[in-house]
């Protein structure tokens, strides 16, 4: 069926608006961090990697880069152990108050990230600790749990019971039933949700320009603050860099699983 | 198969269930013979799941113990009780291979390689199923899944083989086909079942034992036979078999028979079965099938028969058989199912019925 009726033109059109005001700023990042020159004028005089090169150059920024990505990796870890953990609770046992427990470990979600900064700074205050590492940690740690808590349980309702009376009765141990039954079965659901605990601690900005120190400053904390001073095209070559990231991850993860799972069946 | 002479596998004491405030199984007290295979039997929500995941240890009996081979397995948990369980869904492990699947349970045993490979290979044999071992559960059909689940579970050797209403989601004919696989692979094996349906044929059929449950508590075990021609009480009757149910007071005992005054005001033989004795108040269970009926014009009594006139209000063809229901005197209907021989009777069409007084089975009507 074809429709030519101006109602359905219009519609198209509103379409692509809406899809060129949302990637038409990213396509523009990306080529302008190979050009040549230090300002953005199109059209370009050719191309170059010269940001790259001076990108990867910049100390601070690759300090940034290791900072982000280590971050990231740990709160992918704890978030994910955490969560899996808190899910099996919720999922598989009954216990009193569980589901005001649920609820505050998904509260970060409603909260404002803002009000989440301030918090936990104050919270740090009150037991006269310094800002460190480690409470940057614990804070993406909180802002990431509620993703990963809700991909899992999802996936953990649709786990049937029975697989795990199943492997019981056969004579496996609690420990064991886990191993070999419900983690297998809930390793798609882990994968995405250490993915997105990843995803989100490497591009947050409003809580951890809260927490960050100058010795832990993220990507994004750096591009916030290159920012301040000028628009250097260096920023366009780190941000292509991040997207190049953002979206590669996900489909390299996503092409790995299958090809996990292939190899099993 | 049933002795009588051999000790209890599994064995009930004082068992009670409550979810909360439901008492889902109340004070039972039950034996299970070495090698038999018991039926739980029941409507919907009569606790029969509960009782046999008390055996698997997947549920904690609120009060009372529970025995297997004589030691008390309360405090036993799952995994060390060497139970097979067979759910309803079958519950295969999606992401493991029909092989991976059935040597589940050996890889947790004291099982080598080399073993595993020919105890899978001669389970899935027994199953009727080799070759498939490569193959994932989703390739297989429902009938086959169920095959594979019995596999694994009969794999381990097991003391006792336990399944929660294993051909429920089978369609008709393969349901009947099952059964008597399970049946057969029980015999041949001689492992100890517990069967929980609460399809009468299945019960019927398949078992040295039915132990019939309404709301949690146990209305009656016995061999089927006994179990469908000597229901305990009402429920019984009426859960097993197409029964009708004449209350009547006995007005006379003669020598082994009784003589009992229906509603209709009739006076009906029935057979002493137990301890009746003038002015009783009583509940005459006579099944449908047990009814003879005659055209009216063509019946001649027969000496120590019972009979009652009536005519046909309404009928329902069943292939093989018929069944009609038959009103007698103003307000008395009786269901009755007899075998198709010479012609349908008409509605409205007048009929002479007749029933030995040994089908005409009492209990008191205090119990009903
Ligand atoms: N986990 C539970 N929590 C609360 N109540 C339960 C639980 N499991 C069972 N019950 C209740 O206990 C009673 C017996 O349930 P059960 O599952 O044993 O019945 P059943 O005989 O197996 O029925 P069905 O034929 O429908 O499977 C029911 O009233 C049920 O609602
Ligand atoms: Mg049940």
């Amino acid at each position: 069926m074809k429709h030519f009726s101006p109602g359905w033109t219009l519609i198209r059109i509103y379409t692509f608006l809406v899809y060129v005001f949302m990637f038409a700023p990213i396509v523009v990042v990306i080529v302008l961090a190979f050009n040549p020159k230090q300002f953005g004028i199109f059209p370009m005089e050719g191309v170059s990697l010269r940001w790259f090169i001076k990108l990867a150059q910049n100390e601070s920024i690759i300090e940034a880069f290791r900072n982000s990505l280590i971050l990231g990796s740990l709160t992918a870890v704890f978030s994910t152990g955490i969560g899996i953990l808190a899910a099996l609770a919720f999922i598989r046992f009954e216990f009193p108050g569980k589901n005001t427990f649920n609820t505050i470990l998904l509260s970060p979600i409603m909260i404002p990230e803002v009000v989440l900064g301030v918090a936990l700074l104050l919270f740090l205050r009150f037991l006269q600790q310094p800002k460190s590492f480690v409470l940057l940690l614990i804070g993406h740690v909180v802002l990431t749990l509620p993703y990963v808590l809700l991909i899992v349980q999802a996936r953990l309702v649709g786990i049937k019971k029975e697989y795990e009376e199943a492997a019981k009765t056969l004579g496996a141990n609690a420990f064991q039933t886990f191993r070999d039954v419900t983690f297998p079965l809930l390793l798609p659901a882990i994968l995405a949700g250490a993915l997105f605990a990843f995803t989100i601690s490497f591009d947050d900005i409003t809580a951890t320009l809260f927490w960050a120190t100058a010795q832990n400053q993220t990507v994004p904390v750096k591009i916030f603050s290159m920012l301040r001073n000028s628009i250097s095209p260096e920023i366009n070559a780190l941000g292509a860099v991040m997207i190049l990231l953002t979206v590669t991850t996900p489909l390299l993860a996503g092409y790995l699983s299958r090809k996990f799972s292939k190899v099993r069946s | 198969m049933a002795s009588g002479k051999k000790k209890p596998m599994v064995q009930f004491k004082g068992i009670l269930k409550r979810f909360d405030k439901v008492v889902a199984v109340e004070k039972m007290d039950f034996d299970i013979e070495e090698g038999s295979l018991v039926t739980l039997l029941g409507p919907s929500g009569c606790g029969k799941t509960t009782l046999l995941r008390m055996v698997a240890g997947l549920e904690e009996p609120t009060e009372g113990d529970i025995f297997i081979k004589g030691k008390r397995v309360n405090d036993i948990p799952i995994h060390k009780r060497n139970l097979g369980m067979i759910f309803q869904n079958y519950a295969l492990f999606p992401h493991k291979t029909i092989f991976d699947n059935v040597a589940f349970g050996l890889k947790y045993r004291d099982v080598s390689k080399d073993e595993i490979t020919e105890k899978v290979t001669r389970a899935l044999e027994m199953v009727r199923l080799p070759g498939v071992e490569n193959r994932m559960p989703s390739q297989l059909s429902g009938g086959q899944q169920q095959r594979i689940a019995m596999a694994r579970a009969i794999v381990i050797e097991p003391d006792v083989l336990l399944m929660d209403e294993p051909l429920s989601a089978l369609d008709e004919n393969l349901r009947e086909a099952m059964r008597r696989e399970v049946d057969n692979l029980q015999q041949i094996l001689g492992v100890t079942t517990i069967f929980v349906t609460h399809d009468q044929r299945e019960a019927l059929s398949m078992s040295d034992k039915i132990l019939v449950m309404k709301d949690g508590r146990k209305q009656q075990e016995g061999d089927p036979e006994s179990v469908y021609n000597q229901p305990a009480n009402h429920f019984v009757a009426d859960f097993l078999g197409h029964s009708n149910f004449i209350a009547g007071e006995v007005v006379g005992v003669v020598d082994g028979h009784l003589n009992v005054r229906i509603e209709t005001g009739d006076i009906l033989l029935a057979e002493n079965n137990g301890s009746f004795s003038k002015g009783d108040a009583v509940e005459m269970i006579v099944r449908a099938q047990r009814f003879d009926a005659f055209p009216k014009a063509e019946f001649e009594p027969v000496e120590g028969m019972n009979h009652f006139e009536g005519h046909i209000k309404d009928r329902s063809y069943m292939g093989g058989e018929v069944s009609y229901f038959i009103k007698l005197g103003a307000d008395r209907e009786i269901h009755i199912i007899s075998m198709m021989r010479t012609r349908l009777y008409e509605i409205g069409e007048a009929v002479s019925v007749q029933v030995a007084p040994h089908h005409c089975y009492l209990i008191h009507r205090s119990e009903s």
